[in-house]
């Protein structure tokens, strides 16, 4: 099909609308919020990409997708096309689609954007995955088995990325999860009104296709270790996984009363444990009737989300910096404002106060105001004398990031760095030779989409390091900006053998599934 | 996927059940002192028990539980021969530190007993001289005396009704056993709070180490959702993954005592819709539940007094 050449001038102007539930509706339900693209909108979105030579957005996307490509192909109407596209990169469209943070990376930096709203190209993906997920669509390429055993760690975002690309190399993988369903923060962290259970279930059972095995109800590190998944289980390498964790508390007087919870505890109880529906689930939630949530991150506009639709009559966001420096997404404050959060930014918790019999009765805070900028480059709030005031509320959420869980520096003798979270190189591989590690337990709390990024990163180490050609690295020499590897291996090491001979070969499981 | 068969259950009371479960992983891996965690259903609340045994031959756990709150009452119905569990993960903590101590005091109250059966063994394997002090409310909640007088040197048993042993509350055997001993280097002591507490006071003014095991509400039990939480001294500690066992002589019992009880109303709630829910399937007529419900004997006073070891609502 020939066409014109797309100009700024000639593509519609304004970004095609995604139809969302009334915020009074949504405030009171579990439903999404957003409602996804119709064929036509999507159609009309597609138009508006310039397709332009540069391709910023690819660069912009932490799992580099060939975004023009599949763009285009929505735009000859091709969504199976489109679909073969993304997943050449992204096994996870319906997921990243809706999650990914793409004002800061491949709409952040769309040549649209610069003059008018930038291409909506999440609410594309997320188009594409969705369709895929309602046609039954998987691509599953021709796998050879290659009888190396891959051990995955975390069944969140980071694992099932490396897991996808581990057993399309043709690795036998198997991922393990210490809760009773797979998905991680998917599962536990991210709302069924952000993140519906059957679009994860859809996407896992993708995995599954792959000859992926889920083990759920396994705590690595106690119930055997690293050095035992490589020493005995027969893993001939390791990716670690498994988030940070370790919620922060604010620590300050009335910490430990009835009714303060970390964000996790939340959100955990009300998605994986479904307490939302108590007593018919046996998990319960304490039930605030006015909720201060600390903190304005994504997992803090969850939080105050998800308290609203469990029938809250007032949720506050308790943030000691300006809503300029919130590090949550401008679309899910939008959302949360909506929806009748009520904000209170520049406000720091001095005290949780109690009623007496150890709950909840209020909180204490101090006003801020902003001061010079500090190490992150924000604006250090600075505390305003004598500014303290008092308000109520029977639940507080402290949602103000997280610690390394010290599981793995317990069991293993995987080195950490100073901060507790497993230390790495550049290629994600961790002090103990054949096991790797990436995510949020490398780089501490992040995005799903970074998560996902470090996965595949950590695959492409773990194929050099068995010597498994990667089709995707051809050779580049370092003068034109390679790393001097032919399918990913080091040319200085090409006529070394590589693979690990096991004295128990029948221990190496040769089943692996096509 | 969920393949957890109970392969044994013994009835110790009305109330106090044991059961034992395939994990041949699991058996090999546990150490004394970690828990596991326990989902009896699809729609089940995910509780923290205490590992009481485990039998690395024949891939086996040992859970003691006692019937009080909702789940454990479901799972005292539910959980028979032949059936599974939908959900068990563990090993679970940090393993309770054995040292070389030679002389150490083991204090096990009501279903406290069973977890420190394993410690008491493991002390008694690593060549010290065990003192075993036991507390029941009476003769007909005893179980294991046999198991501890074989693993143990000294057994002293108290009863609040002195039907079996001395009579007298557990401090009291715990008096015994000093004024009998004065070398004591070490105490563990595994029970309710409030028994957990008077242990740790009796033991203050001799100065001998004293180290409890706490079992606070959970959700995932993997350090991630803080519900566990704990205050030892100054600080702040996840009793799941920086536990569970603690300096007794550190920890803030009265914090651990009220926030055990964040969910006792709702919990209530929830056990007393499904006794109801019991009576009615027995009404109803010849269903494959009969003859399997508990009396209804379910204590009141047992429900009104909380005790961590033995249920643990909202998990």
């Amino acid at each position: 099909m020939a066409t014109k050449k797309k100009t700024i001038r000639t593509i519609p102007q304004d970004r095609t609308p995604m139809r969302e539930q009334d915020p009074q509706v949504r405030a009171k339900n579990f439903e999404e919020v957003a409602c996804g693209y119709s064929l036509e909108d999507a159609s009309r979105e597609a138009e508006r990409c310039l397709l332009c030579p540069d391709q910023p957005c690819v660069a912009g996307c932490p799992v580099g997708i060939d975004i023009p490509g599949f763009i285009k192909k929505i735009g000859d109407k091709n969504l199976r096309g489109a679909y073969d596209v993304l997943t050449g990169t992204n096994l996870l469209p319906a997921i990243c689609g809706r999650v990914c943070p793409q004002e800061n990376q491949c709409e952040g930096v769309c040549t649209v954007g610069e003059s008018l709203e930038a291409v909506a190209i999440g609410r594309l993906e997320r188009f594409v995955g969705d369709t895929a997920i309602k046609e039954g669509w998987v691509n599953i390429p021709y796998i050879e088995p290659n009888r190396f055993k891959v051990g995955i760690v975390g069944s969140g975002p980071a694992g099932m990325a490396c897991a996808a690309d581990m057993a399309k190399a043709g690795c036998d993988v198997t991922v393990y999860e210490a809760f009773h369903q797979p998905g991680g923060v998917l599962r536990y962290g991210i709302p069924d009104f952000r993140l519906p259970n059957t679009v994860i279930d859809a996407e896992i059972s993708n995995l599954k296709k792959f000859g992926v095995k889920f083990e759920c109800n396994t705590l690595v590190g106690r119930l055997f270790t690293i050095e035992q998944m490589i020493d005995e289980l027969g893993y001939h390498a390791v990716f670690i996984g498994v988030g940070a964790g370790y919620p922060t508390m604010l620590n300050i007087p009335g910490d430990s009363l009835n009714g303060v919870l970390s964000a996790n505890e939340l959100l955990t109880r009300c998605n994986l444990m479904n307490a939302k529906e108590f007593p018919n689930f046996d998990t319960p939630l304490p039930i605030g009737r006015r909720v201060a949530v600390v903190g304005a991150g994504n997992t803090a506009m969850d939080a105050m989300r998800v308290s609203l639709r469990l029938g809250a009559e007032k949720v506050y966001c308790i943030y000691r910096r300006s809503r300029t420096e919130a590090p949550a997404r401008i679309e899910e404050v939008h959302h949360a404002e909506q929806e009748g959060v009520e904000f209170h930014w520049l406000c720091n918790p001095v005290a949780v106060l109690d009623d007496g019999k150890g709950n909840v009765r209020g909180m204490r805070c101090v006003r801020m105001e902003l001061g010079e900028p500090d190490d992150s480059g924000r604006r250090r709030p600075v505390t305003v004398a004598g500014s303290e005031f008092d308000f109520e509320a029977d639940v507080i959420v402290y949602a103000i990031g997280t610690n390394a869980n010290p599981i793995m520096g317990q069991t293993s003798r995987v080195k950490l760095n100073k901060w507790g979270y497993i230390g790495t190189d550049g290629s994600l591989a961790t002090s103990v030779a054949g096991v790797f590690a990436g995510g949020d337990i490398v780089t501490g709390a992040a995005t799903v989409i970074e998560a996902m990024g470090a996965g595949r990163k950590a695959a492409r180490s773990m194929k050099a390091y068995l010597g498994i050609r990667d089709g995707e690295l051809p050779y580049l020499s370092a003068k034109q900006g390679g790393t001097d590897s032919l399918f990913g291996i080091d040319l200085r090491e090409r006529n070394f053998a590589r693979v690990r001979v096991k004295q128990d070969s029948a221990a190496i499981s040769t089943t692996t599934q096509a | 996927m969920s393949n957890f068969e109970i392969v044994r259950r013994e009835d110790f009371s009305e109330v106090t059940y044991l059961l034992e479960v395939r994990h041949p992983l699991m058996a090999k891996a546990a150490k004394a002192g970690q828990f596991v965690i326990v989902m009896l259903n699809e729609h089940g609340e995910r509780i923290p028990l205490t590992i009481a045994d485990y039998d690395r031959v024949n891939g086996t756990i040992t859970l003691v539980i006692q019937a009080v709150g909702k789940t454990t009452r479901q799972m005292q119905q539910e959980c028979q021969v032949g059936t599974s569990l939908y959900g068990l993960v563990g090993p679970m903590g940090i393993p309770s530190p054995i040292s070389h101590a030679k002389k150490v005091m083991c204090v096990g109250g009501g279903l406290g007993v069973a977890p420190i059966f394993p410690q008491a063994r493991a002390f008694k394997e690593a060549g010290a001289y065990v003192i075993a002090v036991l507390g029941f409310r009476n003769k007909d909640l005893v179980f294991w005396e046999d198991k501890f007088r074989d693993a143990c040197d000294q057994l002293i048993l108290c009863t609040n009704d002195g039907s079996a042993g001395m009579k007298g509350l557990i401090t009291d055997g715990i008096q015994v056993a000093l004024e009998g001993h004065s070398n004591i280097d070490e105490v563990v002591a595994i029970g309710p709070p409030v028994m957990m507490k008077a242990c740790a006071e009796a033991t203050r003014p001799h100065k001998i180490k004293t180290m409890v095991s706490v079992n606070p509400i959970m959700v995932d039990g993997t350090g991630m959702c803080g519900g566990c939480r704990v205050k030892v001294g100054n600080e702040v500690k996840f009793a799941c993954v920086d536990g569970p066992d603690f300096d007794g002589h550190q920890l803030d019992f009265d914090d651990l005592m009220l926030r055990l009880q964040r969910y006792t109303k709702v919990e209530k709630m929830a056990s007393e819709r499904w006794s109801e829910s019991c009576r009615m399937t027995k009404q109803v007529g010849p269903s494959a539940l009969d003859g399997m419900l508990p009396g209804k004997g379910v204590q009141k006073d047992l429900l009104e007094l909380p005790d961590p070891f033995e249920e643990v609502p909202g998990g």
